[in-house]
């Protein structure tokens, strides 16, 4: 038995010189290949390298994947309790450690990492396959003992028995079960027989997090260690000149200063003295190299790069040609700004070093290819690079930097101990928030010009759309994704615009800046359906149709979107007037509809706009179609999630830079999105037996396009660029 | 050293009178569920209470604590916490969760003080606890649910 792997955007993901040499197969797991099943000390069984059952009738559930708040830790154990018939609350998790042979993700190729909201579509087959196999073990093991036929042998909720009354508990088993032989094929369910997909299982993390004993990076206390906080560059591109440690050296419990390629670490017994001695550092800078625009010039820049075509994204028709022959052509640019990640959990990494290797504290999103960076930088095999793999509080991407940059930071610090008196102390390298907020790898600040054109009869004709921004994997072991030009993660969203429209082009420049960038929650989608979705609106305004049943017409050959649409906008009740505001007020309802990472999501929002041009957002319903829903109750939450991810970059999102330095520094002058200003969310699931496809990422990007053409509904003002404002 | 009243308990320090109370708690009496988010009373995620108040710990200077009953993630065993950490189970409000214990101890504070808050009155309350994963529905759904629970407490 083989594992299929599907052929999905994000395959090839990695350039090949990156592993190559490492030897490693796809989908190694189970089966033909597989390694034999392992008994663990006190009497357990591992029958694959994902489950684990203990004498004390435990499941443990290995997760290749990150938590970092989507749930993965719920979803992949519910597929390995489904196809074992395990009660959920014998369910263990444990977070896998670093080993791309066995816990690659299966769209990625010979990797290991979270991203591209690929969890549950990698998983889906390999954890049921997983859980059905031990499964078939235990039952072969009752067969044997019992010296009954094994299909005659029952199996619900973690008890295995039979008709004539023997039966036993996956601990009473598990011993005897490890001795049989690993299955070569397994019988997967039917989706009528499932007993947990499709419901809802509660939250395995939920209890920790809670009461406060989850162990994030923040949280990890190892004898001996020792808190940097480093001083950074004022401008990226700079570097340290010279500095005077002694100011620094007087705080009470520092210890040491060392000088990292990147700036200056302060490492103390605790937080507060590093952080105390950091400020009271003396650094003085280079910044011959460093980067000096603006915001503002780094926009006539690519308003100019704008006149120029770019590399040519898609293209079909002849656009210049029916754009010439319009009787109406609309033109517009859109404007995106660098964005912060902001998770909640400052950036943070624990490293210690020893003579045979590194061993890392992380909420590790990029195993193998930050595997390889430790490895280039400490000159170690990738294998001797250990990470263990803890709960991230939030990333949204940044975990997963394709440069491994705060890995490698934490990493340099603990190598500059080495021969001095603290050599081989683990370190935590802990940022501020400020650190957090200034340290780049943002999302990249975009420019999109649109043009189009509608016919007499109201349809759609042509659709020119130029993207001017930075790429975010040239240069970075994810580079191969660069193809003819064209980074796919910029145009992704546009140049797949499923719209029925005979002209059409897409292109793209990537201009190279030193301002650090990286995806973000949904990456090419936070930006393209917002231009899209608004610019169809522009259109379908200049047509004089309903926004609706416009976007209906022109999806006839795409059945996901339209379902998704219709799910929206029937919730929404579309076909009903919007109740009105108070005296003064203005009310207004927007749709938006967008595929992203294999979901389709569609969102109605609906807004009111005070007399002095403030507004807010007052109810969403969102419509998702992800395939089957594993859990949808925490399909719901990640779409709740996404939105007010979308909605606190659309009210309020924005790095600025000035003379090339960050401009914001905390939540004070960053704001994110707060209880008060929640807008009633409701989210309904479209039925569907397709695959399962990712719901981290897809509610994002949709809300803001949402938002703004309900803005235009009610105040007739287009607004083109985000964050949103009206007056 | 500094003596202080922790979760019930008499505990001595050694800290310079300014470090705030949320890194002597964190680094150095291990008590790591109240978290450290902003550090400057933007986000709520070191929310303790003080003598039953919530305080943000990450602009609490010690020596300001002295005297007080301090109360962390790790004590908060009075009814209205009791409450709300089952209603935030049974509602399985969190996500990330690193946002999580300030949350719950801003509700239990809310819900110590108001046993019947209204929409207006949660909104008050926990504004100034951010959650960036967005879990905000629910944890107004949550705070209402453990009202609920506690009212029923109540009559029996
Ligand atoms: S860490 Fe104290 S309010 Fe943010
Ligand atoms: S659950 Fe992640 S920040 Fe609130």
């Amino acid at each position: 038995m083989t594992t299929t792997i599907e052929n999905v955007s994000r395959r090839d993901f990695l350039k090949a010189g990156v592993v190559a040499g490492a030897g490693l197969t796809l989908g190694v797991w189970f089966g033909p290949h597989a390694e034999a099943a392992a008994t663990s000390a006190g009497g357990g069984i591992t029958p694959n390298a994902f489950v684990r059952i203990g004498a004390d009738d435990s499941v443990t559930v290995i997760v290749k994947h990150l938590e970092m708040g989507q749930g993965t830790y719920t979803g992949l154990p519910t597929l390995v309790a489904e196809e074992l018939d395990a009660a959920w609350s014998q369910i263990r998790v444990e977070g896998a450690p670093a080993d791309a042979r066995r816990y690659n993700n299966l769209f990625w190729g010979p990797a290991q990492g979270t991203g591209g909201s690929t969890a549950m579509g990698n998983s889906f087959e390999q954890m049921r396959r997983a859980g059905a196999a031990a499964r078939a073990m235990l039952v072969a093991a009752a067969a044997k003992e019992w010296q009954v036929p094994a299909a005659s042998i029952r199996v619900a909720q973690g008890v295995v028995s039979h008709a004539s009354g023997r039966k036993a508990t996956f601990g009473q088993l598990a011993a005897r079960a490890a001795e049989q032989e690993v299955p070569a094929e397994v019988k997967l369910k039917e989706p009528a027989e499932f007993i947990y997909i499709g419901k809802r299982a509660p939250r395995t993390d939920s209890r920790a997090k809670v009461r406060g004993t989850a162990i994030f990076t923040q949280d990890v206390r190892l004898p001996g260690m020792l808190t940097a906080v480093v001083a950074r560059p004022p401008r990226f591109g700079a570097r340290v000149k010279s500095f005077d440690a002694a100011r620094a050296k007087a705080v009470k419990g520092v210890v040491e200063v060392v000088a990292i390629p990147n700036g200056v670490a302060v490492l103390a017994k605790d937080f507060w003295s590093a952080k105390k001695g950091r400020d009271a550092l003396a650094v003085s800078w280079d910044e011959s190299g460093a980067f000096r625009l603006g915001t503002a010039e780094i926009l006539a820049q690519y308003r100019e790069l704008a006149k120029q075509p770019g590399a040519v994204a898609a293209e079909r028709g002849d656009v210049a040609k029916a754009l010439a022959g319009a009787a109406k052509v609309i033109e517009a640019d859109y404007e995106f700004p660098y964005l912060a990640h902001a998770a909640m959990e400052p950036l943070n990494c624990v490293v210690r070093l020893a003579d045979d290797g590194c061993e890392v504290w992380n909420g590790e999103q990029l195993q193998t290819v930050d595997q390889y960076a430790l490895a280039g930088l400490l000159g170690l095999k990738p294998e001797q690079v250990r990470l263990n793999m803890l709960y991230a509080g939030g990333s949204f991407g940044r975990r997963g930097n394709p440069k491994s940059d705060y890995l490698l930071e934490a990493a340099s610090i603990a190598r500059a101990l080495t021969g001095g008196p603290h050599a081989g102390k683990p370190v935590k390298m802990q940022w501020t928030r400020e650190d957090d907020m200034r340290a780049g790898f943002y999302r990249p600040l975009f420019l999109h010009r649109l043009k189009g054109a509608v016919d007499a009869d109201g349809n759609p004709l042509a659709w020119s759309q130029r993207l001017v921004g930075q790429s975010i994997v040239a240069g970075t072991a994810f580079e191969g994704m660069i193809k003819n030009g064209v980074d796919a993660t910029s145009v992704e969203g546009a140049a797949n615009l499923p719209y029925a429209i005979p002209h059409f082009r897409v292109d793209l420049h990537s201009p190279t800046l030193g301002v650090p960038v990286q995806w973000w929650r949904s990456v090419g989608s936070t930006h393209t359906a917002f231009a899209t979705e608004v610019f169809l609106d522009e259109l379908c305004h200049a047509a004089g149709k309903d926004p609706v049943a416009w976007r209906r017409e022109l999806l006839a050959a795409h059945p996901r979107h339209r379902g998704v649409l219709d799910l929206a906008a029937s919730q929404a009740g579309w076909d009903k007037p919007l109740a009105p505001g108070k005296a003064g007020e203005k009310r207004g309802r927007g749709i938006a509809v967008h595929e992203s990472f294999h979901s389709y999501v569609a969102e109605v929002a609906e807004v009111t706009v005070k007399a002095d041009g403030s507004f807010g957002v007052d109810r969403v319903v969102c419509a998702v179609d992800c395939g089957i829903a594993v859990n949808p109750d925490i399909v719901r939450a990640q779409m709740e999630g996404g939105i007010v991810f979308g909605l606190t970059a659309a009210l309020y999102g924005e790095v600025t830079l000035r003379e090339g330095q960050v401009e914001q520094s905390n939540f004070t002058d960053y704001p994110l999105l707060r209880v008060h200003e929640m807008p009633k969310i409701e989210v309904h699931i479209v039925a569907s037996n397709e695959k399962p496809t990712g719901v981290g990422e897809p509610g994002t990007p949709v809300i803001a396009p949402a938002v703004a053409n309900a803005l235009f509904a009610a105040t007739g003002k287009r607004l083109r660029s985000l964050p949103l404002r009206l007056s | 050293m500094i003596a202080l009243n922790i979760n019930d308990r008499r505990v001595e320090v050694d800290a310079a009178p300014d470090t705030p109370l949320l890194w002597v708690l964190r680094d150095h009496l291990g008590l790591t569920g109240t978290k450290y988010g902003c550090g400057v009373a933007q986000c709520g995620a070191c929310t303790v209470h003080l003598n039953g108040a919530p305080a943000r710990a990450c602009m609490t200077p010690v020596s300001a604590a002295v005297g007080q009953k301090i109360t962390t993630i790790e004590g908060a065993k009075s009814k209205a916490a009791r409450a709300v950490m089952a209603a935030w189970e049974k509602l399985d409000v969190v996500q990330c969760g690193f946002c999580q214990p300030g949350q719950v101890m801003s509700a239990a504070a809310l819900l110590a003080s108001n046993p019947k808050p209204s929409d207006a009155d949660i909104d008050a309350a926990l504004a100034g606890n951010l959650c960036r994963c967005g879990t905000y529905q629910r944890i107004r759904a949550a705070i209402h649910e453990a009202a609920k629970t506690l009212s029923v407490g109540g009559k029996s």
